[in-house]
Formats: C-alpha cells, structure tokens, sequence
C-alpha cells in the first residue's frame, strides 16, 4: 500500500480543522457545514479503502498463511532527542487500527451529518465543526500510532479537544466547569501514562509497539528483576500505563468527568464521550495486550477495576434522571465490560480452548457498541431537540409524536440489552463465554451487570416513550428530527441490527490467526434469560403510570440516595480537594509563602527603599550642591592622596 | 625675589576657589556664569604656568589655553542665549526659579 492514502485520512481532518477554523468566521453556516460533510465523507471512503485492503486484499503484506500482520505504512523519525530517545511519527495498519478506523470515520460521518440538523439554530457553528474535525483527526492520529508516544501525543490531542467541544457552550457556567473538570481529571490520569511510557521505555530503549508487542519476553527480561515497593518494574509501567487508560476510559475512580461531560452538545457526547475517545483506553490496553499477558498483576488490576467499575455505573444508571447522564453511566458500565474481557484475555492458558477469547470478544463489543451507543445518544439528542429538556420527567409517551426516533432508540435498547439478534447480543455473548472461560466469578458477575445493563435501559426506554404523556404536549406537539438527524438514526440502527453477524473472529484476533465464533450455549441462554427478566421486570414497573418506582425507591431510601447521587464520588472528591489539599495542606503553604517566602523578598524592597529615601536628598536637580558635593570630594581625595604620600 | 612656580600657582588657586565660592553661593544665572569664567580661567591660566616652567621648550599649554578661551567664549555666548530666553520666559535669572520642569 502507498503512504498516499493513509496520509491524507490524517491530513484531510488537520486541513478541515484549518480551514474551517481559521476562514469559518467569512464563512456561512451552510458552507461550513456542507465543508465539513464532504471532508468526513471523503475521509471516511478513504478510511474504508485502507481498511477494506487490509483486511480482504489477501496481500503477503497484510496477511501470511491466514495470519494477519501488523504493517507499518511508514514510520519517520520526527524528534531525535538522544540517540536512545527517538520519537517517530507513523502509520501503524493492524487489525484494531483497521476496525477503529472504520469506527471512528463512520460515527463522525453520523455525527457530521446529525449536526447539521442539531446544531442549526446554536452560535459558532463553523467553530463546531472544526472542533469536530480537531477531534476526527486525533483520534485518527492516536489509533494509527506506531508507537507509545506518538499515542501519547494523540492522546492528549483529543484530551484538549474534547475539552474544548465539552466547553463548546461556554457562556454556560456549567459546561465551562465540566469542560475543566474533563480536562483536569484526564491530565491528571495522563500524568501516570507519561510515568509509565517512560519507565517502560526506560528500559526497552524503544517506543514502538511493534517492537515490544513481538517480543514481550524481551520486555520482561529487559526489565530484569529490578522492584520498586514489592512490585516489579514492569508491573509498575503497565499499571501506569493503565491509569492514562483509566483516566480516558473513565474507570472507577476516574470516571467523575464523564457524567459530566454531558454539558457538551449531544452529537458530540455520541461522537466522544460514547462511541470513540473513551475506548481510547480499552485500544491502548488492546495495543499493549502480549506485554500486559506477561505481567499478571496488571490484568488482574485491569478486570478488577473493570468489574467494579462496571457494577457501579450500571447501579448509578438504575436512578439517574437525566437520560444523557443514564446514558454516560451506561457508557461507563460498557466501557467496563470490554475492561473485563480483555483483562481474563490471555496468551496461553492451561485448559482452555481458545484463550485469547476475552481479546476478540472485548474488541466486537467496542465495534458494536460503539454504532449503538452513538445510536442512543443521537436518538437521546432528537428527544432532547423536541422537549428542550434532558430530564426524563419532561418526557414519556413519545412514541406516538416521534416514531423514528422511538424505534431507532429501541433498537439500540435491544442491542445493549443484549437480545439476539441484535449486534450487542454477540459480542456481549463472547464476552461472557471469555469470562467464563478465565473464572465462574467473573461471568457471573458481570451476567449481572448485563441484567441490570438491560434493566435500565428500558427503565430509560419506557419512561420516556410509554409512562405517561406529558400535557405539555398540547401546547408545543414534538415531532421527529429533519432527515439531516434521522437518516443517521436510521443507518445506525440498521448496522445496529446487522453489526453482530460480521464474522469479527476472523477479522481482528490478538495474534493475528483467525478465529471461529461460536455461541457458547449455556452462557447465550442464560444472558438471554437475565436480559428478558430485566426487561420484564422494567416493563412491569415502568411501561404504565404506577406506584411501583415510588414503592422500591421508598423500601430502600438511603441505597436510592446513594445511587443517585452517584454514590458521593463527587463528594468525596470536592472534600480531599477542598478540605485537604485546599483547606489543610494548601493553608500551611500558603502560610509559608506569605510569611517566609514573600517577607523575606518584602525585607529587600523595604530596605532598599529605606536607604533610597534616606540618600534622595541628594539627588536634588540643584547643580551648585552637586558642585559643591564635588569639590569637597575632590579636596578629600587630594588630602588622602597627599597623606598617603607623605 | 625669584619668582618660582608656587608665586604663579597661588593667585590661579585663589582665583578658582574665589570660582568655587561664587559658583556654590550665587543664584542669579549671570554671576554664576562670570563665577563659572573665574574657574575656567584659573585651569587656564595653569596650563600656561605649567608649560612655561616644567617645558620651557614647547608651546602646547599656550596653545591649549587659547583653545580654551576660544572655546569659553563660544561657551558663554550659548549660556547667555539660554538665560536670556529664561528671563524672557519667567522673567527671572534666579536658579531657585528656574525649577518648573523639574517635576
């Protein structure tokens, strides 16, 4: 393959961000829009060239006896610090770069088009879509990252922009605080990937993922047997690493910004906070995964977090109002899960069929939830676009006024949810069955989740599409979306309903062989088992007005309190912050700095001006004194000068 | 009586130091000025004295003198001009009220 093409589905989204960027403000909002369309769009059909050649071209550079390669387009030196810390700028064609391409170029496309619709009547449009393109680009940039630090740089590129799409209405006062803290929480994340980049580093003498993804034993041996605190090295680098992913992915206790990052406008919550930039640490760990398989501890640390994390934002999203922040905890919980799965993921195992299951099964559910989720959140922005409110209480008995969006969104329902033979239902299936595979333990929990996955889903569901009509509906009737809104609806759902039947095993696998998914049938009938009982169980208490919610929430109100206010994480936060660092450790340095550091430069500029007012009287303007001061000087050096020389 | 350096350099001591004391004490602009002429004429007058007794041989003292005084005159044209124009601004040659620009 020429470098051709692959450079310029990177350099299109830069040149689109310039353009639109910096001629936006001559431009008019439809030629802006149509701009950034087109861009997208070409962009995409190049992203599904590259792709479509990777994967089905059958060329020796692609793929050997049946075993896909990892291709690097180019990979050109770009800052040459020491002869050791070389950093390069490439293009890196493997089967995860090639399916989150296609992900990212298709949901953009969406979330292009879907804007065009949503975004009409709002200020800055022409600012809208450079940012998205900002972001198209990043991401772009981060999955084709031929090495860490090239993903690191990436990674921080679509850290800023979203922070700036997230703080896009910034005369708000909540988005411009969601927006810092989105950017604050993932910097903060960020800091233990640059840690762990550079302790890796430190001893493979390289960065690229090539390299240290081929030969993970030469990792391991390269780290030697040097410690730190009872934990080797090596583990130290890989959890590291893991925090920036944990940062980005949302991870207990990192998630905080996510919920919040829902100020944003919604398309972009669809594009970025659902669909791509928060796999971002599901990819990195992906991208990492022979050198995580060697050290144990961290794919340890990796499904722990994940299967809290997971269980906790499902529990949260049982009793969130806001349907955005139901879908964010959602997000969360799904993120979680494909956590999980590449955590019980591993090289070889003893006993088990097919070990990198956990892999291909965490990477369909990306591909798969990543169409659906967008699905959801640009079927929530229609809903949002027609009440003008993101609460479900403002809502219910929609379907009647808004049947696309009603059966779009049910669709992508059912995905989550799990009901064959909706995309979700595969992966989630093969998820499962990898769990399974590694520990009764974590299938079981994470069956769980999946059922209160599907509960609150259609918890979701039926309050806003059944429950009970608002009567504002009299006076202002909604009404479905323009067709710029509904066809990406529409085209979403249908890959929604179609995306679990690709045969994704032979498509992307961790080493490359391919691989034949087959239901696991136990693990398939039970999550249908738990999915329809949730979705029963929903449909029992939501479907019609009744006094069923009030009873649950009232039998157990402290837990609902709790879950609602996502379990005072924010809390907890707002205290260590404010009360600790501010109010205890801050005050004592602030203390220091005002009484010690500040008096001490205070004294110098005091004595200074003590001595200076004393002598200014010198400095009178008067030219006899000064010839006067002069002369006496002058007979003062000449007697010095005379008794010296007597 | 020999006449040797000292009895020249006496009087041209006197003369600047009369300078000094004028230059310090007087504040209108013109006696100052004329104070300004004694001093001058004092280093003048000791380039002359020491050209004719330590280089009896050359000229240069004398000549520097001249330029001196040459120079002086010019000097004190200019000086005139100012205060005359001072005077014609504030009708005054006093120094002590000569300090408008000076905040």
């Amino acid at each position: 393959m020429g470098i051709t093409l692959p450079i310029l589905i990177l350099a299109l989204p830069l040149f689109m961000f310039l353009l639109l960027g910096i001629g936006g403000v001559k431009m008019s909002r439809k030629v802006a829009g149509v701009l950034g369309i087109l861009g997208m769009g070409t962009t995409m059909t190049l992203a599904y060239i590259v792709a479509f050649t990777y994967f089905f071209s059958g060329d020796a550079a692609f793929i050997v006896d049946g075993v896909r390669q990892q291709f690097q387009v180019f990979d050109v030196t770009w800052l040459a610090f020491t002869e050791k810390l070389v950093v390069n700028i490439g293009f890196l064609l493997d089967p995860i770069s090639a399916m989150m391409l296609v992900v990212i170029t298709t949901i953009s496309f969406m979330v292009h088009l879907y804007s065009w619709g949503y975004m009409e009547h709002e200020g800055g449009f022409q600012r809208y879509y450079a940012f998205l393109s900002l972001f198209s680009f990043s991401m772009l940039g981060l999955v084709v990252a031929t090495n860490i630090f090239q993903m690191y740089i990436f990674w921080e590129l679509v850290g800023v922009s979203s922070f700036l799409l997230i703080g896009f209405f910034y005369r708000l006062p909540s988005a411009v605080a969601a927006s810092k803290k989105a950017f604050i929480v993932t910097r903060f994340a960020d800091l233990g990937f640059l840690l762990g980049i550079l302790t890796l580093s430190y001893f493979t003498d390289t960065f690229n993922f090539v390299d240290m993804t081929s030969n993970p034993m030469q990792v391991l041996t390269q780290t030697g047997g040097a410690t730190f605190l009872g934990a080797s090295v090596l583990t130290w680098a890989m959890v590291l690493i893991f925090t920036g992913g944990m940062g980005k992915s949302a991870m207990l206790p990192l998630h905080i910004w996510l919920p919040d990052a829902m100020e944003g406008p919604t398309p972009v919550s669809a594009l970025i906070h659902a669909a791509t930039m928060v796999v971002a640490g599901v990819y990195l760990v992906a991208r990492m995964f022979p050198v995580y398989c060697v050290v144990e501890a961290s794919m340890t640390f990796i499904t722990v977090v994940g299967a809290i994390t997971a269980f906790y934002a499902a529990v949260v999203a049982c009793t969130q109002v806001d349907i955005k922040r139901v879908l964010a905890f959602s997000t969360i919980s799904q993120i979680a899960f494909m956590m999980v799965s590449l955590g019980v993921a591993r090289d070889h195992m003893a006993g088990v069929h097919y070990s990198g299951l956990g892999y291909m099964a965490g990477m369909f559910h990306l591909f798969t939830h990543a169409m659906f989720k967008a699905l959801l959140f640009l079927g929530a922005g229609a809903l949002i676009h027609a009440v003008h409110s993101n609460d479900y209480t403002k809502m219910g008995g929609l379907r009647k006024y808004m049947p696309i969006t009603h059966w779009t969104f049910l669709i992508g329902c059912l995905a989550i949810a799990g009901i064959p033979p909706f995309s979700g239902f595969f992966s989630k299936d093969e998820m499962l069955a990898a769990m399974f595979g590694n520990s009764w333990l974590w299938g079981a929990w994470m069956t769980m989740v999946a059922g209160l996955t599907a509960f609150y889903m259609f918890r979701l569901y039926y309050l806003i599409f059944w429950w009970e009509e608002n009567p504002e509906y009299k006076h202002h009737r909604p009404h479905d979306a323009p067709w710029q809104m509904s066809l990406p609806l529409l085209i979403l759902a249908a890959v929604s309903v179609v995306a679990g039947f690709i045969p994704f095993g032979t498509l992307v696998t961790w080493d490359g062989a391919p691989y034949h998914i087959h239901l696991e049938t136990p693990v398939a009938v039970t999550s249908i088992i738990v999915a329809v009982a949730a979705i029963a169980l929903a449909t029992v208490m939501y479907r019609k007005k009744n006094p069923l919610p009030t009873k649950f929430k009232n039998a157990m109100p402290g837990l609902w309190q709790a879950a609602h206010r996502r379990f005072y994480w924010d809390e907890i936060y707002l205290f260590i912050t404010r009360k600790i660092i501010f109010g205890i450790i801050c005050t004592a340095i602030a203390w220091f700095d005002r009484h010690v550091i500040d008096a001490t430069m205070d004294a110098f500029a005091k004595v200074t001006q003590k001595v200076s007012y004393s002598i200014r009287g010198l400095q009178s303007g008067n030219v006899q004194a000064y010839v006067l001061w002069y002369f006496f000087g002058a007979v003062a050096l000449a007697a010095i000068t005379w008794i010296c020389l007597l | 009586m020999d006449l040797n350096l000292l009895w020249y350099l006496v009087p041209s001591v006197i003369m600047f130091c009369c300078g000094v004391y004028g230059f310090v004490t007087r504040k209108n602009m013109i006696a100052i000025l004329v104070s300004l002429e004694l001093i001058l004429n004092s280093a003048d007058l000791n380039f002359a004295i020491f050209n004719r007794f330590l280089f009896p041989g050359s000229m240069e003292g004398m000549v520097f003198t001249l330029f001196a005084i040459a120079i002086a005159a010019a000097e004190t044209a200019v000086a005139i001009a100012i205060i005359i124009n001072i005077y014609r601004a504030i009708g005054s040659t006093e120094v002590n009220e000569t300090n408008s620009m000076k905040h």
